[in-house]
């Protein structure tokens, strides 16, 4: 029977050079519901999509308030995000009790990838199955994080984690250039069409399941949930995913007895995960 | 025949066992109770554009004047200074920890680099726990540099961890020969926007010829430090204090040899 032996711990590598453990907390995120995050020239947003296990149960909190000037959003597992969030605030706090600074963001990230990193090369220990997106704002202006269970942390213009990312990674790609310029208004609504992408095909973007972080010049890192997204629900208008519809301008084709039959099947998603409901 | 005289009298360690040496350095932990090797004031005020601080090149053995090159006006960092009275060990550990400080700092390299207020509140830190164990650093400490929104920053933190900030500062004996010299040009805070660099400097000279006259523990070569909000850092060393009159000191009689 077949039987993967390079798995049984994350530090051993397999003679393919991998760390299967590493790799299969990396799937863990994509488990969790979406986060998606941007950066002006002046502010960093992150927005999220909650879950709640049940019907009647509560949603998971995706967002994270570290401190005035930073805040995460997760995917993948919650009570690791608390962990790592708990770690970034108490860095965050001796920063300004030792020297009076708030946390420049590169060195909480990098803190936390070290301690990320130090459990994919301990016996013992396993990586974290989260993902965070990271965003701030300090001397160096507007920052946005991704970081990930091996220990990588990157920067980024705009990031996507979580289930179905991709579609929101498509659509920052293709309207990223407006992102430096844009007002705040305008970076949580492009957040919020992306966000909107990556929903399941009966779902929409609904005041309970949004989560909206802003954090920037002049502005403490707020949180928007239930009743205060709903002002930016309005004015985006249009919550369902308008993924795989067609552009307004082109009409329907008609349907007509002597059209060709295709026996092509319809174009089939590429990300057709469906992510196990309680994680977040 | 054992030549050591330290063994001698003691029970035979072939027979007894060895000596317990702690039994003979016994005695309790002890912490600085007082300062040996001092550095006497340092001074300091704002102007409209940075920070002069000055403090003299004497190191005192109580009242013998021991060494007199040593510098108390360190540059931390790229745009901040200290200057550093009391006990000259600990200003020289404290100068070990400001260096150590800034060149973790510098690892990153990510364009973060603390400056006068960070240094100013990791010195308080350290100071206050030195003192929270009974085993304070002997030290008056002033930091001077640049706020975040680029005015001047001038700050005071001593051996018991107090902390204050005003546009004239000195330490020591200075507290009371310098500070009523210098308010007299800047008494209120925004009163240094109005003082140029020539009125500081002037100030500070006539501030350090006072202390010459007047601290015992004191000297006539000093160093003056500035640092503008621009980020600039100039320090100038072995000056030395000017158009001295000392004709008053023949009729000061009763301390010396003279006869009356």
């Amino acid at each position: 029977m077949f039987r993967n032996s390079y798995d049984n711990d994350s530090i051993t590598y397999s003679p393919t050079g991998r760390l299967f453990q590493v790799e299969y907390a990396l799937e863990a995120i994509k488990q969790g519901s979406a986060s998606v995050g941007l950066v002006s020239k002046t502010h960093a947003v992150v927005v999220a999509l909650k879950r709640s296990a049940e019907e009647l149960g509560s949603y998971q909190k995706k967002i994270i308030r570290i401190d005035d000037h930073l805040g995460i959003a997760l995917a993948g597992l919650a009570p690791d995000a608390r962990v790592l969030s708990n770690f970034m605030r108490q860095q965050a706090m001796s920063s300004r009790m030792i020297y009076n600074r708030p946390i420049p963001i590169s060195r909480v990230v990098s803190a936390i990838g070290d301690k990320a990193q130090r459990n994919t090369q301990t016996y013992g220990r396993r990586p974290y199955g989260v993902g965070l997106l990271v965003a701030g704002f300090d001397e160096t202006g507007p920052h946005l994080f991704e970081f990930q269970p091996s220990g990588t942390v990157l920067e980024y213009f705009g990031a996507a984690i979580g289930a179905r990312s991709q579609s929101a990674r498509t659509y920052l790609e293709r309207n990223f250039d407006q992102f430096p310029e844009a007002s705040l208004e305008d970076l949580v609504l492009h957040g919020l069409r992306a966000l909107r992408d990556t929903l399941a095909q009966d779902k929409e973007l609904l005041a309970q399941n949004t989560s909206i972080g802003i954090v920037g010049l002049d502005t403490k890192f707020t949180l928007y949930d239930n009743d205060d997204v709903r002002g930016w629900l309005e004015k985006l208008g249009d919550v369902g995913s308008t993924r795989g519809r067609r552009p307004p301008e082109e009409p329907e084709p008609e349907a007509t007895e002597d059209a060709p039959v295709t026996d092509a099947p319809p174009p089939e998603e590429t990300d057709t995960v469906e992510p196990i409901e309680t994680d977040a | 025949m054992d030549h050591m005289p330290e063994n001698w009298g003691r029970p035979r360690s072939d027979i007894y066992g060895a000596y317990n040496s702690a039994i003979h350095n016994a005695g309790p932990t002890t912490h600085t109770q007082q300062p040996s090797i001092t550095g006497t004031s340092v001074i300091a005020i704002k102007y409209n554009k940075g920070v002069m601080l000055a403090a003299d090149n004497l190191a005192s053995y109580g009242s013998l004047a021991r060494f007199t090159d040593q510098e108390r006006l360190i540059k931390v960092g790229k745009e901040t200074v200290v200057g550093i009275s009391g006990d000259v060990s600990d200003m020289q550990y404290i100068e070990l920890l400001l260096e150590r400080l800034i060149i973790e700092d510098n690892y990153e390299q990510d364009g973060h680099n603390l400056r006068a207020p960070h240094i100013y509140e990791y010195l308080s830190r350290v100071m206050y726990n030195r003192r929270s164990k009974v085993d304070p650093l002997w030290n008056a400490i002033l930091v001077a540099g640049k706020k975040d929104d680029g005015s001047p920053f001038l700050g005071y933190v001593d051996l018991l961890g107090v902390t204050y900030s005003s546009p004239t500062i000195a330490t020591g004996f200075g507290a009371y020969l310098a500070v009523p010299l210098l308010r007299k040009i800047v008494s209120d805070d925004g009163d240094e926007k109005k003082i140029t660099e020539e009125q500081a400097r002037a100030a500070i000279d006539e501030c350090m010829k006072v202390l010459f006259y007047r601290d015992a523990r004191s000297l006539d070569k000093y160093s003056v430090a500035t640092v503008t909000t621009d980020g600039e850092v100039k320090i100038e060393q072995n000056v030395r204090c000017k158009d001295m009159s000392w004709r008053f000191a023949e009729h000061i009689h009763g301390y010396g040899t003279q006869k009356m």
